[in-house]
């Protein structure tokens, strides 16, 4: 295992069902994210990518493969070989299509919950989801609860709950799909800019064609199967 | 953070509908304990103010308040004259319905032994204790009489001179006293036409014997009132009340008088079981069922309301889980919002009884020992109705939140 990845897949495979109705999502789909690195992973629908995303960030565990974060191995096929609700809280940033906010708790409080469920304290979580909450502009929606925010907003509170612990690795789902153009390519620009100084692993499932500019690495998967892109071209 | 409280500020409105929901129920379960505690301390109220050590009554039975119990009003002389006795008296005790005003009353008459005894131990609320062997009446609050208003019982009427609280018989009805001799006269109060015709058949009985051919002025005598004649037996009491003489032994009293052919004793702790064993016991043990039913009833309906808030929070706590929350933090939310339910629940029940139960037609008695064991209850049930909602929200996969 090397310790210089921030992610690394080693031939995960996701098959659901069984028999006739075996259906195989993923395929031997390995891939290494340097600390630091920001992964971009374009594919059409049902190519697989929500599926490895869900593997790599120890919700969806895989049939077999291995996924290793920060040098540790962490899933071996479908067996957890450490906490995984621990890990994922310490070393994990999710954001998602849907925003996916708690709806009983306000801007503040859905990006303050990951902070002191990190075992900070209240203060120090609140004046942290404040900092974050204003450098994604929506710091006087700090009091909305997600019912009363835009999709835009929504999304940004969601990304600002991901940052908030500062984590190794971010997976990001289709995250500037509610965003227009300029918050999508700003949001973007964050989780490289995150990931270049906290020396986090990124990876970026996006349909976005605009920003791919912003990613270190692309890659494509079709059929399960993720390879690098062909088509895309990083900008340095 | 306090999940659980986040929650339920978020649904305000609907979480407490669901608490006063679940406070009427456990109101009801709290006033069936309470009508359960007021049956048994009705039932023995009487005998515990009354305070007599030993009840003699009718051979074989079980006393007045449990059956009806009949003895000569000489056996208060007859007991007291058996050493030990400190002083006896005449019990007489029995129900009556009339009319009063357009409405129905049942009072429950209760003799005392006067002068000896004039009600000076009562509970007086209002107005004082007999002052006169005839025609004043103290009355319970219960029965809804004023103070000076007067009352027509049998042959005569009656003037409300004091009135007590809570002196209430086991059947529930109010307890007005008079002096014996008083509740003798209502017990056994005949109509004029019926003592016409009684003493016409006691005219017919005696010419149907030669001797009061021979002897005229008998069958004159049998026609006098039965109060007057020698050979009829005076009215009847419904029992003796004996204070034991300090120094004595109640026990050897009692087996004195005891060894007597036609009466029976009870010491006060017999009577209280009597009547608890006997007359009140079924409706007791069917209360008692009863609130066993209900505090079932109330936990089944605890744990589905738990568990239908749980399962409106399933994409929350799926999201929780996501962002690692560990299931501690889960469980303590649920766990935390069944206990608000319960005590907030708790509160209402308490407070809406404490307006309702005095409204209600028989005592409800909501003892120290019996509000804890509810809320010892409602804890317990608080927290065995969240494990439903627990078990389902450890169940969901943080793969749900995206889902």
């Amino acid at each position: 295992m090397n310790n210089d990845f921030a992610i690394e897949t080693v031939k995960l495979t996701k098959v659901y069902g069984s028999g006739n109705t075996e259906v195989v999502a993923m395929r031997e789909a390995s891939m290494r994210v340097r600390r630091g690195e920001v992964v971009a992973l374009l594919g059409p629908s049902g190519s697989g990518k929500s599926t490895f995303l869900t593997a790599v960030g120890l919700i969806n565990p895989p049939t077999s493969g291995q996924v290793v974060i920060g040098g540790r191995l962490v899933l071996d096929g479908p067996h957890a070989r450490t906490n995984l609700s621990k890990f994922r809280r310490q070393h994990m940033g999710f954001i998602f299509q849907k925003s996916n906010l708690i709806p009983f708790l306000n801007a503040c409080e859905n990006v303050q919950i990951a902070l002191q469920l990190n075992g900070r304290t209240r203060s120090v979580a609140r004046r942290r989801a404040m900092e974050l909450l204003d450098y994604l502009g929506v710091a006087d929606r700090a009091r909305n609860y997600p019912s009363m925010l835009s999709g835009g907003q929504q999304q940004r509170v969601a990304v600002a709950r991901a940052l908030a612990n500062q984590p190794s690795v971010i997976l990001a789902d289709e995250p500037t799909a509610a965003l227009d153009s300029h918050r999508g390519r700003q949001v973007m620009e964050l989780f490289a800019k995150v990931a270049h100084e906290n020396g986090a692993g990124v990876i970026v499932v996006t349909h976005d064609q605009r920003a791919l500019d912003v990613f270190d690495t692309i890659y494509e998967m079709e059929d399960g199967v993720i390879r690098p892109s062909q088509a895309a071209v990083p900008a340095e | 953070m306090n999940l659980a409280a986040k929650d339920i500020r978020h649904n305000l409105g609907r979480f407490a509908l669901t608490t006063i929901g679940v406070g009427m129920l456990l109101m009801i379960v709290m006033g069936m304990g309470g009508i359960y505690r007021g049956i048994i301390e009705d039932a023995t109220l009487l005998i515990d103010r009354i305070g007599a050590d030993l009840w003699v009554v009718q051979r074989d039975t079980r006393g007045p308040l449990a059956e009806v119990s009949r003895v000569p009003s000489n056996l208060v002389y007859r007991v007291a004259a058996v050493p030990g006795v400190a002083t006896s008296r005449e019990f007489v005790y029995h129900t009556i319905q009339r009319e009063h005003e357009g409405q129905p009353i049942r009072i429950s008459m209760l003799g005392l032994s006067w002068p000896t005894d004039k009600g000076e131990w009562l509970p007086l609320v209002a107005g004082r204790a007999l002052r006169q062997n005839h025609f004043e009446l103290i009355a319970d609050r219960s029965l809804k009489l004023q103070l000076g208003e007067r009352i027509k019982l049998g042959k005569e009427t009656y003037t409300v001179v004091g009135l007590t609280a809570n002196m209430i018989s086991s059947g529930g009805d109010g307890i007005a006293c008079v002096t014996t001799s008083d509740a003798v006269a209502i017990q056994f109060d005949v109509a004029g036409e019926a003592v016409r015709l009684e003493r016409e058949a006691r005219r017919a009985r005696g010419e149907r014997y030669d001797i009061t051919s021979q002897q005229p002025a008998l069958l004159e005598q049998s026609q006098k009132p039965s109060a007057e004649l020698p050979p009829i037996a005076p009215a009847q009491m419904s029992a003796v009340l004996v204070a034991v003489a300090p120094g004595h032994d109640a026990e050897q009293v009692a087996a004195t008088i005891a060894a007597w052919g036609d009466v029976t004793v009870h010491s006060r702790d017999d009577q209280c079981a009597l009547l608890l064993e006997g007359s009140v016991d079924k409706a007791r043990r069917q209360i008692g069922l009863f609130r066993v039913l209900l505090t079932v009833i109330a936990a089944i309906i605890m744990a589905l309301i738990l568990y239908t808030l749980t399962l409106d929070k399933l994409h929350s706590i799926a999201l929780l889980k996501l962002i690692g929350a560990p299931n501690t933090v889960i469980a303590g939310m649920i766990l935390q919002q069944a206990l608000m339910l319960g005590v907030l629940g708790y509160g209402i029940a308490y407070a809406l009884g404490q307006r309702l139960f005095p409204q209600f037609p028989r005592r409800v008695i909501l003892t120290q020992d019996d509000l804890l064991q509810l809320a010892v209850i409602v804890l317990v049930i608080s927290v065995l109705s969240s494990l439903l909602g627990i078990w389902k929200a450890l169940r969901v996969s943080p793969n749900e939140a995206i889902a």
